[in-house]
């Protein structure tokens, strides 16, 4: 199926959900809403489109200026060698969404480490906790509000 | 006449000696420089043929604690634990530069030299370090074995 | 800290801890295991131990002097990271890169794809207790580690893929050093495969261990050699070709039953297609011009002359900067936009070339990419290595984010090893190449 066509269909398939369309740097993006992500992904991991391996998961934290956490997915189909990013954006107060854990077994650990880093919330997760920093690691690092060289060591440190 | 002996002198010597060419060292490799370290320890550059090529991968049974790479917060308590299961005599060797003072991360993870957490007796520079300059840290850690007066008659320690 | 493990533990199970420092942990990785005598009940793994505050950092450094810390992420093959990075920013800011400047990188890339498989495989191969093997792989890396540094002044971490290019052309001499290097490796891959290929102990360790399904395996993500081992043809460098893999001759290995012994097989005959991969590209590479050395002045004696008017002789450079002068330039390195180092003959000896290079290193001027997002991925030592890098149109990346193979394939780590014996982990864990600085960032 061609690319362009692709996107067209899922877009007059699911609508509302899907808030806008871009291709940034030849990269297809699609911005959609948080309350329609779990339904669109298990529809595009399905045939015809065929979205069969997550890439990669990640949050951008643009709460200080567009008061908003972005998630980003990247999907990967490999009998049609396409690639589709989606974004999510969530509210800076109540940064949750959907887990993907049932469609995707790495969903588990990547979303794992976006809590860990940015805080964001997803529910449905069988076991969220920090993967990267570790216990009595307090605040969640990679967020613009906290500070770059703030360390909370575990062990004395001398001098 | 004060301070030790002739005798006294003479077996310190002696014991530095054995002490400083067989080195059993422990190496807690972490990053890059394990690299490095692997290339040093092999045919190429061997640290062997002075004393050293010998791993032991317990803290008791090893003398020189060969800290290789960048120690983060989360893994500095399993360096001090380590250190601390060593028995005396003991050695540190930072290698890398992230050892050594942090490296090119000074930010939340990174510890800023392991010299904070544990003593160190010689700091190997380089990002990462050369072989050779492995080779020569560790001809100066011997020097430095061979020198210095050797604890071997058993006292209590306060 | 009680972890999950030992809250859901079975009371009459033992406990016991593998690691984060531990010979065969490769660096810094933690297993917590529900044992019932040999056989594994349940396993928990913990990683974080060599978070460095990769994405961090990257915020607040500008995209030319970030280069460093790619290096360090993948550091057994390095200027693969390099180039992911350099080619991301190079879709993001709309350069092309000259065509030496990409035989060069395709030669650097396999150097480094060989040192990777090398060491994954010498490791895995001396804790299963074939010491001589690991000797044999490290010696074969010196030789390419011999040819990394005759051009590029490091032996492993070298920042030598840039922007735009690569920092300087290759030196005089570098076709007997890379014909050396071939040679002593492909003698050194004959005697591993005879040592190991049909050895009892190692098959009987390595087969049918660790064994995963194509559809478990792209569910979680995999890629790159361990993906390839299960029957799946997936390669960046046929499925998206970039550089030169279009116009380059070479297959992609794929295995059959996704076990430990497949992933050794792939990465196995993988560096016999590195190595025509180099044999090719080194046969493109056309001889440069040679260089007269006793030509030019001292940058100090072209000041001392050029108060008023800047001479017209050529400047001499020091040894170092062998391969990166001025006229070197047009072969290696971009001329779309100022995105590179300034050359050096211009900052020793002009005001207007100092302050440019000021400019360039303290404050970013020349590489400022459009608003916007971009993600490009290249074929790694252990699969796709992605770069999502983030722009708000100033001199630092607002966000950068790079998509670890190394972490979806350890992803499957604790379900590959439920039910087997202790020992199945160490062929398991060596096989599936961890490598800490790109798995924790």
């Amino acid at each position: 199926m061609d690319k362009e066509d692709l996107i067209d269909e899922i877009r007059t398939r699911f609508g509302a959900d899907v808030e806008s369309y871009a291709e940034t740097f030849g990269d297809q993006t699609l911005a959609v809403r948080r309350e329609g992500l779990r339904a669109l992904m298990s529809a595009l991991r399905a045939a015809p489109y065929d979205y069969a391996v997550l890439l990669d998961l990640t949050c951008v934290d643009y709460a200080a200026v567009e008061s908003r956490f972005e998630m980003v997915y990247h999907l990967y189909s490999l009998s049609g060698n396409r690639r589709l990013r989606i974004k999510v954006s969530l509210p800076a107060e109540n940064p949750v969404v959907d887990s993907l854990t049932g469609l995707w077994k790495n969903a588990d650990w990547l979303e794992r480490e976006a809590f860990d880093m940015f805080g964001v919330g997803f529910i449905g997760h069988p076991d969220l906790r920090r993967i990267l920093m570790y216990e009595g690691f307090e605040g969640h690092p990679l967020r613009k509000s906290y500070p770059w060289r703030k360390e909370q060591p575990l062990v004395p440190m001398k001098d | 006449m004060s301070g030790p002996g002739f005798l006294a002198t003479r077996f310190d010597t002696a014991l530095g000696w054995a002490r400083k060419f067989s080195l059993f060292h422990y190496p807690f490799v972490t990053a890059c420089c394990g690299m490095e370290y692997m290339s040093a320890a092999c045919a190429h550059f061997d640290i062997d043929r002075f004393g050293a090529g010998l791993t032991r991968f317990s803290p008791r049974q090893a003398d020189l604690l060969l800290v290789v790479g960048t120690v983060s917060h989360k893994l500095a308590p399993a360096l001090r634990t380590v250190y601390d299961q060593m028995v005396e005599p003991r050695w540190v060797i930072a290698f890398g530069a992230c050892a050594v003072s942090g490296g090119i991360y000074q930010n939340y993870a990174t510890v800023q030299g392991i010299d904070r957490i544990i003593p160190v007796d010689i700091y190997i520079p380089g990002c990462p370090p050369r072989p050779e300059m492995v080779l020569d840290g560790l001809l100066k850690l011997q020097e430095k074995i061979q020198k210095e007066p050797q604890d071997w008659r058993w006292t209590k320690k306060t | 800290m009680a972890s999950r493990l030992e809250k859901n533990a079975r009371p009459d199970s033992m406990l016991l801890n593998m690691g984060p420092s531990h010979p065969a942990m490769h660096g810094t990785f933690r297993i917590m295991l529900e044992l019932e005598g040999e056989r594994i009940l349940n396993a928990e793994v913990e990683i974080g131990f060599l978070h460095r505050g990769f994405e961090k950092t990257c915020e607040n450094r500008t995209y030319f002097n970030l280069l460093p810390y790619t290096d360090r992420l993948n550091y057994v093959s390095p200027q693969i990271n390099n180039l992911g990075y350099a080619m991301a920013m190079e879709k993001m800011l709309g350069l092309t890169v000259p065509e030496r400047a990409q035989q060069i990188r395709v030669l650097m890339c396999e150097l480094s794809r060989l040192s990777d498989h090398l060491t994954c495989l010498g490791a895995m191969a001396m804790e299963n207790g074939a010491f001589s093997v690991f000797l044999y792989m490290m010696k074969a890396r010196e030789f390419l580690w011999d040819v990394i540094e005759f051009t590029t002044g490091s032996r492993m971490t070298t920042s030598y893929i840039r922007i735009g290019g690569v920092r300087a052309d290759l030196g005089a001499g570098w076709r007997g050093s890379v014909k050396t290097a071939i040679l002593e490796t492909r003698r050194v891959l004959k005697d591993v495969r005879g040592l190991l290929d049909a050895n009892r102990i190692f098959l009987n360790r390595t087969r049918d261990v660790g064994t995963m399904s194509p559809e478990d395996a792209l569910s979680y993500g995999w890629t790159g050699p361990c993906l390839r081992s299960t029957g799946v043809n997936y390669d960046v460098r046929k499925a998206q070709p970039y550089l030169l893999y279009d116009r380059l001759d070479f297959e992609v290995p794929l295995g059959e039953r996704g076990d430990n012994y497949d992933r050794y097989s792939v990465r196995m005959r993988e560096m016999e297609q590195s190595l025509r991969l180099i044999e090719q590209v080194a046969a493109l590479i056309p001889d440069a011009a040679p260089r007269l050395e006793a030509d030019g002045i001292e940058p100090a004696e072209a000041v001392r002359r050029g108060r008023t008017r800047r001479p017209a002789q050529r400047i001499r450079l020091s040894p170092n900067l062998e391969g990166s002068e001025k006229d070197v330039y047009p072969r290696i390195l971009t001329a779309d936009a100022p995105v590179v180092v300034p050359p050096k003959e211009d900052t020793y000896t002009t005001m207007e070339g100092l302050i440019s290079h000021f400019l360039f290193f303290m404050n970013g001027t020349g590489i400022r990419p459009p608003k916007g997002d971009v993600y490009f991925s290249v074929e790694g030592g252990n699969g796709e290595v992605g770069f999502y890098i983030v722009s708000d149109g100033t001199d630092r990346p607002y966000r950068l984010h790079l998509r670890a193979p190394c972490f979806h394939i350890l992803a499957a780590f604790e379900t590959l090893i439920k039910g087997r014996f202790v020992a199945d982990i160490v062929p398991t864990f060596g096989s599936m190449n961890m490598i800490g600085g790109e798995l924790d960032r």
